[in-house]
Formats: C-alpha cells, sequence, structure tokens
C-alpha cells in the first residue's frame, strides 16, 4: 500500500503548533515509516504538492499570501484539518480584529506605537498585504477536522495521526480532545 | 409541601413541590447545563442552556425557573434541545472575544467547559471582535469586558450576598455591559466593599484577581456556598 502523503502548511500562527508536532520524540520515526512528509516547514520543498492525502494546516488566514495557499492547499489536498486555535478559531492572530481595518492595524503598530522613525512597511512583492481580517480556516475554505487546542498536545495530534493512518476519520470528543485554549 | 412524583428522562423521581425541575433532577443524578445559574443568589432564567421540553408544551422551559408538576414528564437531552443548547455556546464565543489560550481563566473556565460538553471544535458563527475596554482601576481586581457573558452572577451576589450593589447592567442589546456604581471606574466605586465575591462568581476570566497571569485564575466558589449555608448549617467559620 502506498504510504500517506503529508503535509503540515504554516499560515498565520506562531509555529507553536509545528512546535507541539515536533514534540511527539521518537515517534516521528514511526510515523516517517508510515507517512510521505511531501510539504512542511520542516523540509525543503518550494511547491505545494498536487496529491496530498492529509494537510496539517496551523494558523489563520491573516495575508494575501495565506489567502492564496489555503487555496492551493484545499484544491491539492483530500483531507484538510485545521491545526489549533489559530486555525480553527482565529485566537491570537485575530485579536487585530478589533482594530477593524489593515490600515488601522498598520498605523497603531508602526505609527502610533513607534519609538522612533515612524512607517509603515511597505515592499512590493516582499511583505504580503495584511487581510482587513483575520479569518478562520473554515470561512475561507471547507475543512475535514478541527483539532483545536494552543497548541494541540503531541498525544492529541498522534491520536489523530493514529486514526488516519488506520484508513479511518477521528471523531473528537472531550476535555483531553477538544478543549480550546 | 406536597411531593410531586414525576419523569425526567424516563426516570420515575419524586421532588418536593417547591423544587424546580433543574433541582429536581440534580438531586436525582440528571445533569443539565447551566450558565447563569449560582447557587445561594436569585434565580435568572437568562443564560437558556438548561431549556427542557416538557410534555404537553411547545415551548421550551428552563429548568432553573420552572417549578415541578404533578405527572409532568420532562426531556433534558433530545436532539432538538442538544442542537440549541451547542448553538447557544458558540453565538456565546461568537459574541465576546474569548481567547481562551491567553486567559486568566484558561483551564477553569465554566464556558470552556461548555464547549466541551457541547462538543465544539469550532464555531460556526462570524465572530464579532466587538472594541470592549479593560478596567483594573480597582486595587485588587479587574473586569475585562471582552470575557463577559452577562450572566449577572456578579451583580447577584454582590446586591444579594454582600448587601453592597456595586454592579449594575447598562446599555441594551449587543452594547449590554456591567457597569460598577454609577457607571463609574470600579476604583472609584464607593459601594465596592472589596470582598471578592464577585470574582468567585464569575464563570469566565472576565473578573479577576489583579496579578494573575495565563491560566492562573481559580474561582473559589466554595467562598460563596460556605456564606449562603451558613446560617441553615449553623457553621460561622470556613473550613
Amino acid at each position: 500500500m502506498a504510504k500517506l502523503k503529508l503535509a503540515t502548511v504554516w499560515l498565520g500562527g506562531c509555529s507553536g503548533c509545528h512546535m507541539s508536532f515536533l514534540d511527539l520524540d521518537e515517534w516521528l520515526f514511526e510515523l516517517t515509516h508510515q507517512v510521505d512528509l511531501v510539504y512542511s516547514p520542516f523540509m525543503d520543498a518550494k511547491q505545494y504538492p498536487q496529491e496530498v492525502d492529509v494537510a496539517l494546516v496551523e494558523g489563520a488566514i491573516a495575508n494575501t499570501d495565506h489567502w492564496e495557499m489555503i487555496h492551493q492547499v484545499r484544491d491539492c489536498t483530500q483531507y484538510l484539518i485545521a491545526f489549533g486555535d489559530c486555525a480553527v478559531t482565529g485566537n491570537v492572530t485575530a485579536l487585530r480584529n478589533i482594530l477593524g481595518t489593515a490600515e488601522g492595524v498598520l498605523e497603531r503598530s508602526y505609527i502610533d506605537l513607534a519609538d522612533l522613525v515612524p512607517q509603515i512597511p511597505a515592499e512590493e512583492a516582499i511583505v504580503p498585504p495584511l487581510l482587513d481580517w483575520v479569518k478562520p480556516v473554515h470561512t475561507v475554505v471547507p475543512v475535514d477536522l478541527f483539532l483545536p487546542g494552543c497548541p494541540p498536545s503531541p498525544s492529541r495530534i498522534k491520536f489523530v495521526l493514529e486514526v488516519l493512518l488506520q484508513g479511518k476519520k477521528p471523531r473528537l470528543e472531550g476535555r483531553e480532545l477538544i478543549k480550546f485554549g | 409541601m406536597a411531593v410531586k412524583t414525576l419523569k425526567i428522562d424516563d426516570q420515575l423521581i419524586s421532588a418536593r413541590g417547591d423544587e424546580t425541575i433543574l433541582e429536581a433532577a440534580a438531586a436525582s443524578g440528571i445533569h443539565i447545563p447551566t450558565l447563569c445559574n449560582l447557587q445561594g443568589v436569585s434565580l435568572w432564567g437568562a443564560c437558556r442552556l438548561c431549556l427542557v421540553e416538557v410534555s404537553g408544551s411547545s415551548k421550551l422551559s428552563a429548568a432553573c425557573v420552572t417549578p415541578v408538576a404533578e405527572g409532568m414528564v420532562v426531556q433534558t437531552q433530545t436532539k432538538r434541545l442538544k442542537h440549541y443548547r451547542r448553538m447557544i455556546v458558540e453565538l456565546l464565543f461568537a459574541e465576546g472575544n474569548h481567547i481562551c489560550s491567553v486567559c486568566v481563566s484558561n483551564h477553569h473556565c465554566e464556558l470552556q467547559d461548555l464547549a466541551i460538553e457541547m462538543g465544539i471544535d469550532h464555531v460556526r458563527f462570524t465572530y464579532q471582535f466587538p472594541d470592549r475596554s479593560v478596567d483594573i482601576s480597582h486595587l485588587q481586581f479587574g473586569v475585562d469586558h471582552n470575557r463577559c457573558v452577562l450572566c449577572t452572577r456578579c451583580i447577584r451576589v454582590c446586591d444579594e450576598i454582600e448587601g453592597a450593589h456595586t454592579w449594575d447592567m447598562a446599555g441594551r442589546g449587543r452594547n449590554s455591559r456591567v457597569i460598577t456604581d454609577l457607571n463609574q471606574p470600579w476604583g472609584e466605586a464607593e459601594s465596592c466593599t472589596a470582598c471578592g465575591k464577585c470574582v468567585n462568581a464569575c464563570p469566565t476570566g472576565a473578573i479577576f484577581r489583579r496579578g494573575s497571569t495565563v491560566a492562573e485564575m481559580e474561582h473559589d466558589r466554595s467562598q460563596l456556598e460556605f456564606i449562603s449555608t451558613a446560617r441553615t448549617r449553623r457553621e460561622w467559620v470556613q473550613k
């Protein structure tokens, strides 16, 4: 049987979910026997592959790069997992929504609170423009599984991957598996 | 008081005539979720989480404020009720700014517990991101309106147990908020005795002890229980 093609994607989040994934420690060796990691911040792959079985998507949709990326991920992925609270709820990444617009956020950060040289960074094609509102993944593309937590604990991540490796769909319930935060 | 016999979730139970469905269910080990309900203070019936189906009535009834009746047949866990309860909790999350990961009450929060109980793995409604304030003018306590679910427990403990009535409600609809004294900063509210009952009554991290950081704020519900039952139990010193 062909190995399951796994991808992990890092959008608007702190990478804490990916750190928690790494906290699976020696189980990661077992995992590498059962999956092909085809795209991830942990590896050198520039392009998101055409056919991915499972993708763990960390982070909310906060800028135009994320917006394009998540559509590409959805188009090429069988089973998309919103990985962690930022992907599921917006979480800390979305706190800036209270300020209303991208312009308001940039002004607050780079003008109002600047100490020395107040200016808004604008290098075209280098810094992707912010979206006015940070969005949870499921409000942009359909999501197959929600894996909450800030970050989701290694045991939570392991539970989900183990069920998927058995060819089944995980069903998450209870404090150990779905508690926010 | 005459004893009433009724059925809750197909279980035959007897209750005192002055008991509510919620009390009768709890006495028989039947769990009905609640949020605005707090033992020792008046009933409110505002959060609607304890809604139950009573045979013969097309309306749903709040178990906390509905008295038991002879021959009553009550269902507490139907598909329809679970659907509404989940919706209510999701709407509470969408209405305020509830960021569990950076909240003082993370791990010790009734809203978070309810989300788990309702099986909420994501919120289907659009988050509102209201622009709400934080007041840390009080020397010992703070109030973060972003985390408030408007259950009015703070208002009721302050008025009915402490007798100070520092807290009250202002505004309407989505602009509703709890206020101290005449909508003054809490630190300037002269009626506040700094007793801390509102802190212990709050189901979320909205009212907290200053200096507590993420996940440190635990509510001491036993303080409220001790005070509200001291006279009947004739216990004058909290163990």
